[in-house]
């Protein structure tokens, strides 16, 4: 593990960023670390999602058949309400099957991917300069590249009608066992700068960069020598790594705006777009979770098929794959591919296993914000093995405090939810849902002694408020 | 040896359909004895290891050595006013444990099975599991009763409280006052001509002042008595008269009439302080109480918040009554409310109920100030009732929602502010 070299922080303070630092949060540590070597892995089948795209119709008019060979950039099918904004093909090859699911709703558009990757050509890469805005967004959107930016409130595929107030992006993940983005960058500063240029001309306002300030690990010259951007560093445990907790410090979301925010790698292929002219939607993920045998990162494209990812590894049947982290991610079956938005797998045993006096001496360390456990006396440097069980039942809700304990921003998130089940729309705007996305909350879901499924229900929150129009 | 046990208690697991009340109680039983085996199925893959078994668990255990020496002070108290064994607690412990267990025993199984199964029905018929809040109120409810409570009334108090007071309004987390404190002030309302005056915080006296003696039950005459000869330690005789001069009134009653000196005419403000004296069964015994808050506090169960400005708001009122020295109560130095009455118990244990008191972290100074300067007001003002905790975490518990509303809408006014 590269430990911090004294340098690198400090040389930061002398560029005068901002160093913020957030007092609440908890870090989740567990066994299953990703090993800190990038590696290959030949994945077979990729596959475009329409679910993980939040708002899109579920039955997107779709441009190819089934034994239609595409190129990697090529446009799969379009959102009717939108036909504007396309979707495309992460890479080449021949697409080999649509998969419905309920009401014939499109769940996957599989690809088999080519040995090598062909790349749709472009007519003109607008100059990022000289081009006016219009004609940038017009590129982006006609290229695929519009749907890795997602817009807040609500964590929506971005408006392209939108000017955003910022853009936002944040160069850490503190999830648990999350990736090291510093490796994911590692020399391609020029990529990533071209990226950040070109977000530079969407917004009327700001991009900003949320930089590690945590001073275990050197953030990467990428991030800090990056150009055009403000860059703030946090300081502080899970979530400060979150793009929304780090909007809030920087400048909140009030009602009505709009801010835009983009993962590490989604500039680089923004970035390579421009510079080179093609639709690279290469991605390096971390395989982690202490069932994998060899926890390591592997390079591959968007939608990756899981099977293939974790193929080297001799999976327990007992075993539970998330696409994401433990968080906030999606349990998939190895079938299935790898969500748009994650850099990351985990996977970890199931726990349906009943514990004599669980609740009261448990057989194993669990990882509790609760101080009633020996081994948060250690919650700084004890690793622990999880597994899936849920620790208890579901309860009313009883204990009050514990979401803000470990949730550094200034919201009530147990006065949130209960106005969303209550379906008060003021107090729900009022107490600041357009500032939260479901990642956000998964802390507090972790440590909710009712065992309440708060990302759920604010799901379901924000789904109403975007009925709403709100 | 676990899955024999386990498939053991799958075979006997009563029907859900045809003994819905059955299957309820097993269910509460089972999941008691064995963490179950769901798994997460959306939003977050693992969970904290706390559930709220192990929060009210913990909260009961916080308890314990009120329970410990609130027995034993029930039979203390029971000796000392017929001038036996006062020398210190352990003089005579095996006579003071067994009469303190013969008394509260019977408090804390009818507290239970009566509110345990009121629980159940209720559960049973919403159907859905039995939530463990009632495990604390099962407990708090002996400490905070006087230990010659008659049983029925207890019954009756505690019928009432989770009945109107919880499930009337939706079952756990819904309740808008604390059931403890409702069984209490139930009792204190409806039966005030058994509950009020001294006789009640002495047990087995016909009369607790001279003139009185004691009075035995079948169990200590007939079962303990002829065991402790056996061992040739001494045994309960009846008959023994209270001795002269001595009252059962509590430190409270005689603050009322007659302000700190007539305190200090029956207890040193070590006996208080220690909890050698007449009052409800777990609040007399400050070091203890504080053990078990800092217990509260270091395992992040209770609100620390509510604790330190439920004593801050105590000590400013007390200093302003010590300035304007009305009465001779208002006299009262500072400091020695603390160790009169049950305003540390009522701290620890009852103003910390998370679903009755304040929710947000800036309501709960308030609202903890505020049981502090109310509750000292009704001790020192009003006249028939020398003890102002219970009502006033009650008016504070009704008026918490309200507290919660003016921080919340701040937090509102702030985003809103900037929207224009």
């Amino acid at each position: 593990m590269e430990i911090r070299t004294a340098e690198a922080p400090i040389a930061d303070n002398a560029e005068g960023d901002a160093l913020k630092k957030l007092k609440r949060g908890f870090d989740v540590r567990l066994y299953g670390e990703a090993e800190k070597v990038i590696s290959q892995v030949q994945v077979n089948t990729f596959a475009v999602q329409p679910p993980n795209f939040a708002g899109i119709s579920p039955m997107p008019k779709l441009e190819v058949q089934e034994g239609q060979h595409v190129k990697a950039g090529d446009a799969l099918f379009f959102d009717k309400r939108n036909p504007d904004l396309i979707h495309v093909a992460p890479i080449s090859g021949e697409v080999i099957v649509i998969n419905r699911g309920e009401r014939r709703a499109i769940q996957e558009v599989v690809i088999l991917a080519d040995k090598e990757v062909q790349y749709r050509s472009y007519d003109q890469v607008p100059n990022v300069e000289s081009s006016s805005r219009e004609a940038l967004v017009a590129f982006l959107l006609e290229s695929g590249a519009w749907p890795l930016i997602r817009q807040r409130p609500y964590n929506v595929l971005a408006d392209q009608n939108e000017v955003p107030r910022d853009i936002f992006i944040s160069t850490f993940d503190t999830a648990p066992l999350a990736p090291d983005l510093n490796l994911v960058v590692e020399g391609k500063a020029a990529v990533f700068q071209r990226g950040l240029d070109v977000l530079g001309r969407l917004t009327s306002g700001k991009v900003y960069l949320g930089i590690d300030g945590r001073g275990v690990l050197a953030p990467s010259t990428v991030f800090t020598q990056a150009k055009g951007v403000e860059k703030v560093r946090f300081k502080g445990k899970h979530p400060a790594g979150n793009v929304g907790v780090q909007i809030h410090h920087i400048r909140p979301i009030r009602s009505k705006e709009k801010v835009w925010t983009l993962g590490v790698q989604d500039v680089l292929t923004v970035g390579t777009l421009f510079l080179e002219g093609k639709y690279d939607a290469s991605r390096v993920v971390a395989l982690t979770g202490a069932a994998l045998d060899k926890p390591g990162y592997v390079k591959t494209y968007l939608g990756a098929n899981i099977g293939d990812l974790l193929k080297r590894h001799t999976l327990d049947g007992n075993a539970r794959i998330i696409s994401g982290d433990v968080l906030s991610g999606k349990a998939k079956l190895p079938a299935q591919f790898l969500d748009c938005y994650d850099d990351q797998i985990t996977v970890i045993p199931e726990g349906d296993d009943y514990e004599l006096f669980g609740w009261l001496l448990p057989s194993s360390a669990r990882p509790s914000t609760s101080k009633t456990f020996f081994s948060s006396i250690f919650s700084n440097i004890w690793v622990y093995n999880v597994n899936t069980n849920t620790h208890g039942e579901k309860r009313a809700f009883v204990m009050t405090g514990q979401y803000e304990d470990v949730l550094p921003m200034d919201i009530f998130p147990q006065h949130l939810l209960k106005a969303i089940i209550t379906n008060d729309i003021e107090k729900i705007e009022g107490l600041g849902i357009h500032e939260v996305v479901e990642e956000d909350l998964a802390l507090c879901e972790f440590a909710c002694t009712s065992k309440q499924p708060l990302q759920k229900i604010l799901r379901e929150g924000m789904e109403m408020m975007i009925k709403e129009g709100l | 040896m676990k899955q024999t046990l386990l498939k053991f208690l799958k075979r006997i697991e009563p029907d859900k359909e045809k003994a819905p009340l059955l299957h309820t109680a097993y269910d509460a039983f089972f999941t008691f004895a064995f963490a179950p085996n769901t798994v997460t199925k959306e939003g977050v893959h693992i969970r904290d290891g706390m559930d709220l078994k192990r929060t009210m668990v913990m909260v009961v255990l916080a308890m314990q050595l009120c329970y410990i020496w609130g027995t034993l002070n029930i039979g203390h108290q029971h000796f000392a006013a017929l001038g036996k064994y006062q020398q210190h607690l352990l003089e005579g412990f095996h006579l003071k444990l067994f009469y303190g267990l013969v008394q509260i025993l019977p408090i804390w199984i009818v507290a239970h099975v009566v509110g345990l199964g009121v629980e159940f029905y209720f559960a049973a018929r919403k159907k859905h599991a039995v939530e463990e809040g009632y495990l604390v109120t099962g407990a708090l409810i002996p400490l905070i009763m006087p230990p010659d409570i008659p049983l029925w009334i207890l019954a009756f108090s505690i019928v009432f409280a989770v009945i109107i007071g919880k499930e009337a309004f939706g079952g756990t987390g819904m309740n808008v006052v604390n059931i403890a404190l409702l069984a209490r002030v139930f009792v204190f309302f409806a039966y005030p001509g058994t509950i009020s005056g001294d006789e009640v915080w002495v047990s087995g006296l016909t009369k607790a002042a001279p003139g009185g003696v004691a009075e035995y039950g079948w169990i200590h005459l007939n079962v303990l008595n002829p065991l402790f000869e056996n061992f040739g330690w001494a045994t309960f005789q009846a008959g023994q008269a209270v001795v002269d001069g001595y009252s059962g009134a509590t430190p409270m009653a005689l603050a009322a009439k007659g302000g700190w000196e007539a305190v200090t005419q029956h207890y040193t403000p070590g006996q208080m302080f220690w909890g050698l004296i007449p009052g409800s069964i777990g609040e007399t015994s400050k070091p203890f109480i504080i053990v078990g808050a800092l217990m509260l506090i270091a395992m992040g169960i209770a609100s620390w918040r509510i604790m330190v400005s439920m004593v801050l708001g105590m000590v400013a009122m007390a200093l302003v009554f010590n300035w304007w020295g009305f009465n001779a109560y208002m006299e009262i130095p500072w400091y020695y409310h603390f160790s009169m009455g049950s305003f540390l118990f009522a701290m620890a244990f009852m103003a910390t109920d998370p679903v009755t008191a304040a929710s947000t972290n800036r309501g709960k100074w308030i609202y903890g100030f505020l049981i502090g300067m109310i509750g000292l007001i009704i001790r020192v003002l009003n006249p028939a009732y020398p003890e102002g905790w219970m009502l006033a975490i009650l008016l504070l518990n009704v008026f918490a929602p309200l507290i919660d509303h003016f921080v919340l809408q701040s937090n509102i006014n702030k985003r809103m502010k900037h929207v224009q």
